[in-house]
């Protein structure tokens, strides 16, 4: 399963990939595969406040529905849109053209909460 | 197979409507006219009697095959209950007749069936009282719990939480929540059934009550279900009984006599109406004393001088939650099969409905891991596991079946059981007709060890086979005079915006 | 055996055998004997024939002949034979819930040709697969309009049918939804009011056409200052009208509901009925229940499935979109078999037929001293009377002379104890319209 070194997870397999204080959000390789081919995605609204482990999106494959938490608090400032006609991108390309949402950090102490490459990948043998 | 749209030809004509005996002809004006055609098709009578009688045999139904699908009770339908319900002074009544003045008068056979249901319901299940007005099972529990807020709102109560074990129906916290409850899952412990220990600690005061299906979808009885009881009613709650596994217990156990204050029953099920490829069905709600000033209006009475009437004057019902009396003709029908049985024939019912299950159970439990070892009441929960490991998944299985002429049982659920198969017999079927299907369960077994890749293939009797689910979610196509890319499916915010905007 | 099971003792032997256990009372180890039940007195089974004499003399009790001009919502047409013959095959009654689509199509199909049949019938763009009938379906429509604004206030248009009004009201206040009934003036829709309701915190409109006076009426304006608020407008619809009148698509409506009972079932003293509900593509996703959808197979080949499930309750549990499980297929399909034997002739001339005997009737009534018809609105197949006196005798004192003669509106409107709704179908001949007009004289005289 693949783990992208410099990012941090969460442990309902969300990404988060931080430059300056903009999150860029997703959901990790494991969790797409779980979810199987996702037929739909509920994005955030860009403009809207989100807190950290909070629902802030939504997915769906042909059987499941899963809720998406935000993995760090903030202020939406883009949305994948992409995703509204091609959820399957996700399915393809978890960590990059499959980004959900950027988020404005409102506090940078919150990244101390989220797991490091190396703990997600111990994290995820641990629940084999 | 072609559409029935698709083989419209204009000018066809399938009905001959009565011919117009009057002079007068007038006409709507312009603008409250459709301007729009509508697409209906044209063709003969042949034609449709053609198009639904191929349609029709592209199913499978108990009519034709075995169909051991799980948690559904999909027991014989027998052909009297059709016939009872065909009788034109029952299919031809109109339900406004009895609020007319007097009207009562006009529909006693049919408020005598209703009353005469809630008796015998009553008798079976223990509880005091019955509404025969919930339209399906789903309906049921929403009525039930809307009642049971009704009960903590008349006390004073606080009350923010259900209870529901985690190998429930999805319907049961989706009633829950759709009510205002929030959910407190339990998990079931080693013997399949919900933990004791785990329910004690969950339990507070804020607890407005428990849903709980015994036996639950494990198959399983709770043998400690009277506990349980004690411990809800200690903080004033309110049992539910989900009566979906009723058929396992007729005659053998009744809910209201261990202290459950409100059920739902599936008369679809237990009580062999036809399941319609989907419905209608009917959920009556069974209600002890505690609950039956909130039962819905209309109430069915039975007056001093023998005849019956509906009562609306309950000031504490919740009120109105159908527009009549239930879905009289399946009511009916279930009616007429309970006369049928009678006091043996529903305890031979449930008797011959455990014994297959358990029959299945031992002749399937060396070959396919069992979820949990030990009797089981009306169905036996496999899990295909071992089946998997070797590429051949519960899917698989199922599909594998179908080419044998034998409906596949519930695949994935209950959720709490790794690639489950979860087969309900019926009492109807024969030990021959379980043979045959232990027969070709323990084929597919086989196949499993040398030619995983044969059954991963099926079916290949069938009209269509292993169809793309993936697609038919992506570009959504529902509507005929549609084409797919005019459906682009909206989230609820992206709704909101628009609306607003 | 009486209780349909096809074992004989010898096969019930052999199975406990196998099991390991002696008699079927070792099955039920995990019930206590403490549990069994106190009491159990159900008669014995009797066989078809006793049971039909029995249920033949509760039938003679009900009062099957008298003639209906009764409708309120639920109408007397007739059930063309094929109809009944089809929908009785056990291929499509004894199946459920089309959940293998392999063994399914037949289902499948149907239902995907029913909600095309309900779309282009409504005017809208997406049907599902039926609601349990029309009260519920409008509490339903009225639920996902909730959902879809995120608000919370209902306005209901005093002309809704009562019963609905009733179900939405137990359903609104048990769950917390504010609801508020508009009046209904000359007939129609009380427009300044609702207007002066239609704020930022309402969730949808629910109207009627006809309305249950009757009247028929035109929306579109309504929809378009609910639209101004970002309201959405339900239009409760009677199907068989639609073969004439203005379709809730072509109003601007965001959803269309409706008893779909006149559609070729039986008036069954209220049920099974028929729940229909129709909204635009992109409310899809809200809408509550099943829906099948169209696909292509492994092999490319075109067939049905049910779709957008993870909206549903046994995927989303409880964050589904309703609680409901089971739809009315068999009535669905039913429907949709009444409506292939019409056409789109069929049921356009079979409406005309109601419009034009109701208004045959309607001249018949007028011409009684005393008797008035209202005309404020046109009407549909049923309009309403003045009598000059009370509506609940005169039709009492009907029922003696074999007319079941219409809907008192005093029950459920206060204040118009004269007044009763009069419903004429197809199924009403000139001799039993003239027999009605000239008993409803010596009744009123």
């Amino acid at each position: 399963m693949e783990v992208v070194d410099h990012y941090l997870y969460t442990k309902e397999h969300e990404w988060v990939s931080i430059e300056d204080n903009i999150a860029t959000t997703g959901i990790t390789d494991y969790a797409q595969e779980a979810l199987g081919d996702i037929t739909f995605v509920e994005l955030p609204e860009v403009g809207g406040e989100v807190e950290q482990f909070e629902e802030f999106a939504s997915i769906e494959s042909v059987k499941a529905a899963n809720d998406i938490f935000a993995p760090v608090s903030g202020k939406v400032i883009e949305v994948n849109t992409r995703l509204e006609s091609d959820p399957g991108i996700i399915n393809k390309s978890a960590f990059e053209k499959g980004w959900l949402a950027k988020v404005q950090m409102s506090d940078k102490e919150e990244a101390s909460n989220l797991m490091t490459a190396e703990e997600y990948q111990k994290f995820l043998e641990s629940i084999g | 197979m072609q559409l029935i749209f698709e083989k419209s030809v204009p000018g066809k004509r399938g009905y001959r409507n009565p011919s117009p005996d009057i002079d007068v002809h007038i006409q709507v004006p312009e603008k409250y006219q459709r301007k729009q055609e509508c697409g209906l098709p044209e063709v003969s009578e042949l034609d449709v009697v053609r198009h639904f009688t191929l349609l029709s045999q592209q199913n499978f139904s108990v009519d034709t095959q075995f169909y051991p699908l799980g948690s559904c009770t999909m027991k014989y339908n027998p052909k009297f209950n059709e016939h009872i319900a065909q009788m034109p002074a029952f299919a031809g009544l109109h339900p406004l007749l009895p609020q007319l003045k007097q009207g009562e008068k006009l529909a006693q056979g049919a408020l005598e069936v209703l009353y005469e249901m809630e008796q015998l319901l009553c008798e079976i299940t223990g509880m005091d009282n019955f509404t025969m007005q919930p339209l399906a099972g789903a309906h049921g529990e929403l009525t039930g719990v809307m009642m049971m807020a009704a009960y903590h709102k008349a006390r004073g109560n606080k009350k923010k939480y259900i209870i529901i074990p985690d190998s429930a129906h999805g319907t049961n916290p989706a009633t829950a929540a759709i009510a205002g409850y929030g959910i407190i899952s339990v998990a079931s412990d080693k013997n399949g059934v919900m933990n004791l220990e785990e329910l004690k600690k969950k339990l507070n005061d804020e607890v407005a009550g428990l849903m709980i299906t015994c036996p639950d979808t494990h198959g399983i009885f709770h043998s400690q279900i009277d506990e349980i009881a004690r411990l809800v009613h200690s903080v004033d709650g309110i049992m539910y009984y989900d009566g979906a596994n009723l058929n396992a217990v007729l005659g053998r156990f009744r809910p209201g006599d261990v202290g459950f204050d409100v059920m739902h029953i599936n008369l679809h099920k237990t009580f062999s109406t036809p399941h319609g490829g989907g419905g209608p069905g009917a959920g009556p709600v069974g209600v002890n004393k505690k609950l039956v000033p909130y039962l819905p209006v209309s109430r069915v009475i039975k007056k001093e001088d023998g005849s019956y009437a509906l009562n609306y004057d309950y000031p504490e019902s919740i009120g109105y939650i159908a527009s009549f009396y239930g879905n009289f003709a399946i009511i009916l029908r279930a009616y007429a099969y309970t006369l049928l049985l009678g006091k043996e024939g529903l305890k031979e019912t449930t008797d011959h409905a455990v014994l297959s299950a358990n029959y299945i159970r031992e002749r399937l439990k060396d070959r396919f891991e069992l979820a949990f070892d030990r009797f089981c009441m009306h169905e036996a929960v496999f899990s295909a596991a071992r089946q998997a490991k070797r590429g051949v998944h519960a899917l698989d299985i199922a599909k594998f079946l179908i080419d044998e002429g034998i409906h596949p049982p519930t695949i994935y659920f209950p959720l709490t059981v790794k690639e489950s198969i979860m087969i309900e017999p019926t009492e109807s079927e024969s030990k021959q007709t379980l043979d045959h299907f232990i027969d070709v369960m323990l084929k597919i077994d086989d196949l499993s060890k040398t030619q995983p890749e044969i059954v991963a293939g099926r079916p290949q009797s069938t009209p269509v086979s292993r169809p793309d689910e993936v697609k038919a979610a992506r570009d959504v196509s529902t509507n005929y005079f549609l084409t797919q890319k005019d459906i682009r499916t909206s989230g609820y915010q992206d709704i909101r915006n628009e609306l607003v905007s | 055996m009486a209780s349909f099971i096809a074992n004989t003792p010898a096969d019930v032997e052999a199975m406990l055998k196998t099991i390991g256990v002696s008699s079927i009372d070792e099955l039920f180890a995990d019930i206590k004997r403490s549990h069994a039940p106190k009491s159990f007195n159900i008669p014995s089974g009797k066989s078809e024939f006793e049971v039909t004499e029995h249920l033949s003399r509760l039938a003679a009790k009900n009062a099957a002949g008298l003639i209906p001009f009764i409708g309120g919502g639920y109408y007397d047409h007739f059930i063309p034979a094929a109809v009944t013959a089809l929908i009785s095959r056990g291929e499509f009654a004894t199946a459920y819930t089309p959940y293998q689509p392999e063994c399914s199509q037949g289902t499948l199909q149907a239902l995907y040709e029913y909600q095309s049949a309900i779309c282009t019938l409504t005017g809208m763009e997406v049907a599902n697969a039926s609601l349990y009938d029309g009260g519920t379906a409008l509490y339903e429509a009225a639920m996902m309009a909730a959902r879809l604004t995120g608000r919370h206030k209902i306005i209901m248009d005093g002309g809704v049918s009562p019963i609905y009004r009733k179900i939405l009201k137990t359903y609104t206040s048990n769950l917390h939804y504010e609801f508020t009934e508009t009046p209904v003036v000359h007939g129609q829709s009380d427009r300044p009011q609702i207007r002066k309701l239609l704020d930022n915190d309402t969730a949808a409109v629910i109207l009627q056409n006809p309305n249950f006076f009757g009247a028929i009426d035109d929306h579109a304006d309504i929809v378009i200052k609910a639209h101004e608020q970002g309201a959405l407008v339900i239009e409760s619809v009677y199907p068989l009208s639609l073969g004439i009148l203005k379709t809730p698509g072509e109003m601007g409506a965001d959803i269309a509901t409706g008893e779909g009972q006149s559609l070729g079932l039986p008036l069954n003293f209220g049920g099974p009925y028929l729940g229909i509900i129709a909204t635009r593509k992109k409310f899809i996703r809200a809408m509550p229940g099943r829906i099948v959808g169209q696909t292509v197979d492994k092999n490319g080949k075109r067939c049905f499935v049910n779709t957008l499930q993870a909206r549903e309750q046994h995927i989303r549990r409880e964050k589904a979109a309703s609680n409901i499980c089971t739809n009315v297929s068999l009535c669905a399909v039913q429907s949709l078999i009444y409506m292939s034997l019409l056409g789109k002739e069929g049921l356009k001339e079979l409406a005309q037929l109601n419009l034009d005997k109701a208004e045959f009737a309607r001249q018949e009534i007028e011409k009684i001293p005393g008797v008035a018809v209202k005309r404020s609105s046109p009407t549909f197949n049923e309009f309403t009377v003045v009598l000059p006196k009370d509506a609940s005798q005169v039709v009492e004192a009907m029922i003696t002379k074999g007319f079941a003669a219409g809907f008192p509106l005093g029950r459920y409107y206060p204040g118009m104890e004269n007044y009763m709704i009069v419903a004429v179908t197809e199924k009403r001949t000139k001799e039993e319209i003239l027999a009605y007009a000239k008993a409803l004289r010596e009744v009123i005289h």
